[in-house]
């Protein structure tokens, strides 16, 4: 089933959404991938304050393409999340709701999101030209000189995902391919 | 035959163009084998990924923007006719020229850092391009050119295997390094296998494979045969679009080959995402 969201998100939300759910997403979110997200985690251990408050938000690990003209913003797929395993589960014991990428999670991760009652969304990689339409407006936040790896807000209308793991630890990446294993 | 004297500005301007189209327009082959998946898919999430996928892929194509935001590092495979002559300038600074003008002038993304390990600072133009270049009788250049988006490109490996693994023994590295991936390189995916040569010439090679349309079997046979039993091998696996579950992990395997050394049996693995994306062009 689809279930709308309007951001940001509450714990009441993330607790009624179940692992496959459909989800669209309507308010502004946050975007962050490696080299941003290696710059936070070292404020982090050096005790040091964040550039972006990230208590309540979401998270999207996306790197996009320049915009066209005429465009609020340029193709915005998500990007492989694994890549921030490292990094995840420190955001989210800082009050980080959830993350919106695309592929598997480590077992650190899934214990973060358990322990903090966050959520795993997942977009389809991909499908950058299409994701893009509901992204109405960019804000740049912090990290410009990363260009495409900047932290910058985006303001999102039914921005379409699915519920990768959720707040109990299940996983659509563990039960799904399974059904459809033949060997 | 004659020498050919080509200007370095053709060289640029195809460049160009070969990357702008390549990342706006899918292949034929690929829309056709995702509209073929999207009939033969079991899994409705799997269904209604391929529809979005296939959505998605118009969309760049009639607004003429990245079909993904990841517009990959350039990669050009060249076979430069050896009487040709670049007249005012030299072949690979004009090659990243084209690169760095499709890169700028087409909205495409800058992926390109110029040091792997310390600086790791952005070279804002996406050079340098990976040039492979084959000296050919003749008095032409062609240049098959494709963006590799790193997603897929992470999820590649390769093995020195040894005679005594044989057939078997290939087909398992293929289909071991098929599942470790798993969800992460955007399936449905494109499998180019490279066996043979040494080291670098089998990566080379699985590069090469992924650039061949996925409609077009090995010329050999056994290679032919060995193409569709990977294929149906993998789609047994369940992964699906997306990795969300279903029987449509991957859209063809590619496999190329070359002479090797009486003591190895080298196989690279190279995946590719569903947006394979290469042009072609001869000047």
């Amino acid at each position: 089933m689809t279930k709308k969201i309007n951001l940001p998100i509450t714990d009441n939300d993330i607790k009624n959404l179940k692992a496959g759910d459909n989800v669209l997403l309507t308010g502004s979110i946050i975007t962050g991938r490696d080299a941003a997200h290696k710059r936070l985690f070292e404020l982090i251990q050096n005790n040091k304050p964040l550039p972006v408050d990230i208590t309540g938000e979401l998270i999207y690990y996306v790197g996009p393409a320049p915009a066209k003209p005429g465009y609020a913003v340029g193709p915005a797929g998500p990007t492989s999340s694994y890549r921030m395993d490292k990094y995840a589960p420190s955001l989210l014991d800082l009050g980080l709701k959830g993350m919106i990428g695309k592929g598997a999670r480590n077992r650190d991760v899934i214990d973060a999101i358990v322990r903090n009652r966050g959520v795993y969304l997942v977009a389809i990689g991909g499908a950058a030209a299409l994701i893009a339409k509901s992204i109405k407006k960019e804000e740049l936040l912090c990290y410009e000189d990363l260009g495409t790896e900047a932290i910058r807000r985006y303001t999102v209308e039914d921005f379409p995902c699915i519920v990768a793991i959720d707040s109990n630890g299940n996983n659509v990446y563990e039960t799904e391919p399974l059904k459809y294993k033949k060997n | 035959m004659e020498i050919r004297r080509i200007k370095a500005k053709t060289v640029t301007d195809t460049v160009k163009k070969l990357f702008m189209d390549c990342n706006y327009f899918i292949g034929k082959d690929i829309m056709s084998a995702l509209e073929n998946a999207k009939e033969n898919e079991s899994s409705p999430v799997g269904k209604s990924v391929l529809s979005q996928i296939i959505e998605n892929d118009i969309i760049a194509a009639k607004e003429e923007v990245p079909l993904c935001q990841d517009t990959g590092m350039a990669i050009l495979f060249v076979e430069y006719g050896d009487k040709v002559i670049i007249e005012d300038g030299n072949f690979d600074d004009a090659v990243n020229e084209g690169v760095r003008r499709a890169y700028t002038d087409g909205y495409l993304r800058k992926s390109v850092v110029s040091d792997p390990v310390f600086d790791r600072t952005n070279t804002n133009d996406n050079t340098p391009a990976i040039i492979h270049t084959k000296i050919v009788k003749g008095n032409q250049i062609k240049i098959i050119a494709g963006g590799k988006g790193f997603g897929s490109e992470n999820m590649s490996a390769i093995k020195m295997l040894t005679p005594s693994y044989g057939i078997e023994g290939v087909k398992k590295f293929i289909l071991d390094t098929v599942q470790i991936a798993g969800p992460n390189p955007c399936p449905p995916i494109v499998v180019g296998v490279g066996i043979g040569g040494t080291f670098e010439r089998a990566a080379q090679l699985a590069k090469k494979a992924t650039f061949r349309p996925i409609d077009i079997r090995n010329e050999d046979e056994r290679y032919a045969k060995l193409e569709n039993e990977l294929l149906e091998e993998i789609n047994k696996m369940g992964f699906g679009p997306a990795g969300l579950g279903g029987n449509t992990t991957a859209l063809g395997v590619n496999v190329e080959t070359s002479p090797t050394h009486i003591a190895g049996m080298p196989v690279a693995v190279n995946i590719c995402c569903h947006a394979a994306r290469h042009a072609s062009a001869v000047i």
